[in-house]
């Protein structure tokens, strides 16, 4: 792997040694029964998979959502089993996650409390100082316009974006996106590809700093020049692929398969 | 564990039946239903005690979250229904209170109608039918509601954003809930207590209202505030605790909700009549 040699200098954010994700739909059933990860700092992962590889199982497993059946899960270093559920939350909440189909955004909220119930719930600061970071961050997705009117009610296009904001309103480090670009018009899409390179690089609102991504896609094609560190999850294996340099060299069935199920 | 039962002739935990008779059919039959009714009071107890536990491990965090919270639950299981508690309360006292009162001053026992508008409608009628309307137009709403996001997958979306969904959806329902019912109750008792003797009063009964308040006042002991108090706000808390445990405790899918709802109206009424006999024995230890 040719990014092995950055990535030992970097320090993890999130690692998996030997674990069992198990999956949502029928707990206690091991979906991958063994994956061996390592997300270091800056890093931005590609996930490719078919659909119930258990793409959204892993990202929830990453996150902490999700206990693994079996094995070392790490956030920062840290190991999330051992810890007090306090300082679990701690470490949990420099994750962000945005979820597959839509983001789930909170239908009896409006998008402003949406993105405002994080920041309510976990701060003390004021309600002008939440105010005006809720309306930065809605100014930053472009749902401005949309900010008191229920998630329901928006274009369907944008109902990811409330979660979008939602998971970066405490301002996380990590952050996992499932499936985003599911179901958009290419120039959603885009908007898409773009935000998420300007958070990699750093976005104004995450005050500049570079944030460490991981997307799990079905179709990776758009995010091959995107991505610098890739892997696939094929029957119940998560496969890392190295960077997109090895890409090219690669001649994995199943990446051949992936790329080339939508392409004319 | 009921598909395994109907295949082959095994126990739930997996052991081989022994031949079935008609008796030991029936007896395994009502067997697995009194320990899945068992079951599912343990299961119930358990998220009762989680909930009253989150209420005070996390009672200062994210006050500002959560009290809004119970203020809407309040709002919206009970200042919305005090016209419809207004409605079956004077229902009530004219159909029932105002029938015994003329039927009682008739045959002459009217020195029994403070005891016995005390017994019926303030400790026994007043907290269960409440409950009853509370459980039809809220609790059964909560359920869809809560199922919904459930099956919708919110209550994860919730704990990646670090918001306890016990603390976020649930004890915001049960402590609103057991402030509206019991202050619903107290309503309901009062109007059908007033409207009892307007009907009486409109059908000429000799009685006059200052001896019918001191019968209600003499029959009443410091016991039925207290009583009263701790009933209906016990109710409202465990049609919440049932009703969110339906809609949240499981991972449902969206066909399951109405199933959900169902049964959540079912073991609810269940619950607070079980509640209400232990009331009853209560009223005569004391």
């Amino acid at each position: 792997m040719s990014t092995h040699a950055e990535t030992i200098a970097r320090p993890p954010v999130i690692e998996m040694f030997d674990c069992a994700v198990a999956s949502t739909r029928a707990p206690g059933f091991a979906v991958l029964p063994e994956v061996n990860w390592r997300v270091s700092l800056d890093d931005y992962w590609v996930i490719g998979g078919p659909t119930g590889s258990g793409k959204s199982d892993l990202l929830a497993t990453a996150a902490g959502l999700q206990r693994p059946l079996r094995g070392t899960h790490r956030l920062f270093d840290r190991e999330l089993a051992g810890l007090h559920e306090s300082e679990q939350l701690r470490e949990r909440l420099r994750v962000g996650m945005v979820f597959e189909d839509g983001a789930r955004p909170f239908p009896q909220l409006t998008v402003e409390e949406n993105v405002a119930l994080p920041l309510r719930y976990h701060r003390d600061s004021d309600d002008a100082a939440i105010g005006q970071r809720v309306a930065e961050l809605l100014d930053a997705i472009g749902l401005a316009a949309f900010a008191s009117v229920g998630p329901t009610a928006l274009p369907r296009a944008f109902a990811p974006r409330v979660g979008l904001a939602r998971a970066l309103a405490l301002g996380p480090e990590v952050l996992l996106l499932d499936n985003p670009l599911a179901g958009l018009d290419p120039r959603q899409e885009r908007w898409w590809l773009d935000f998420a390179a300007s958070l990699a690089e750093g976005h104004p609102l995450m005050k500049r700093r570079k944030m460490t991504l991981v997307v799990a896609c079905d179709d990776p094609r758009p995010w091959l020049d995107r991505g610098r560190q890739f892997a696939l999850l094929k029957e119940n294996q998560f496969l890392p692929l190295g960077g997109r340099a090895d890409l090219e060299r690669c001649n994995e069935p199943l990446l051949r398969d992936l790329i080339a199920a939508k392409s004319p | 564990m009921e598909r395994t039962s109907a295949s082959a002739p095994r126990f739930p935990n997996g052991r081989a039946r022994p031949k079935a008779t008609l008796a030991r059919v029936f007896l395994n039959f009502a067997g697995y239903r009194v320990i899945e009714w068992m079951d599912r009071m343990r299961e119930l107890v358990a998220f009762l005690l989680i909930a009253l536990g989150v209420t005070f491990t996390r009672f200062n965090t994210a006050p500002r979250v959560t009290r809004p919270l119970i203020r809407a639950h309040i709002y919206r299981a009970g200042v919305r229904l005090l016209p419809m508690i207004a409605f079956l309360g004077c229902a009530i006292g004219l159909i029932i209170i105002g029938q015994t009162v003329s039927l009682l001053t008739r045959v002459g026992a009217h020195t029994f109608i403070g005891t016995l508008m005390v017994t019926v409608v303030i400790r026994e009628l007043g907290p269960l039918l409440t409950a009853v309307v509370v459980l039809a137009r809220v609790g059964a709403a909560a359920v869809v509601e809560l199922g919904t996001s459930r099956a919708q997958g919110e209550v994860e979306a919730l704990e990646a954003l670090g918001i306890d969904p016990i603390h976020y959806l649930v004890v915001p329902r049960m402590w609103g809930l057991a402030v509206s019912v019991f202050s619903l109750t107290i309503y309901f008792v009062l109007i059908a207590l007033l409207s009892g003797y307007l009907f009486a009063f409109l059908q000429d009964v000799p009685m006059q209202p200052s001896e019918y308040f001191h019968q209600l006042a003499t029959a009443l002991r410091w016991e039925d505030f207290a009583m009263l108090t701790l009933k209906s706000a016990t109710f409202g808390i465990i049609i919440a605790v049932v009703c969110c445990y339906e809609g949240l405790a499981k991972p449902l899918r969206i066909e399951e909700v109405p199933d959900a709802t169902t049964r959540a109206v079912v073991s609810s009424v269940v619950a607070c009549v079980l509640v209400d006999a232990l009331f009853i024995v209560a009223y005569l230890l004391i």
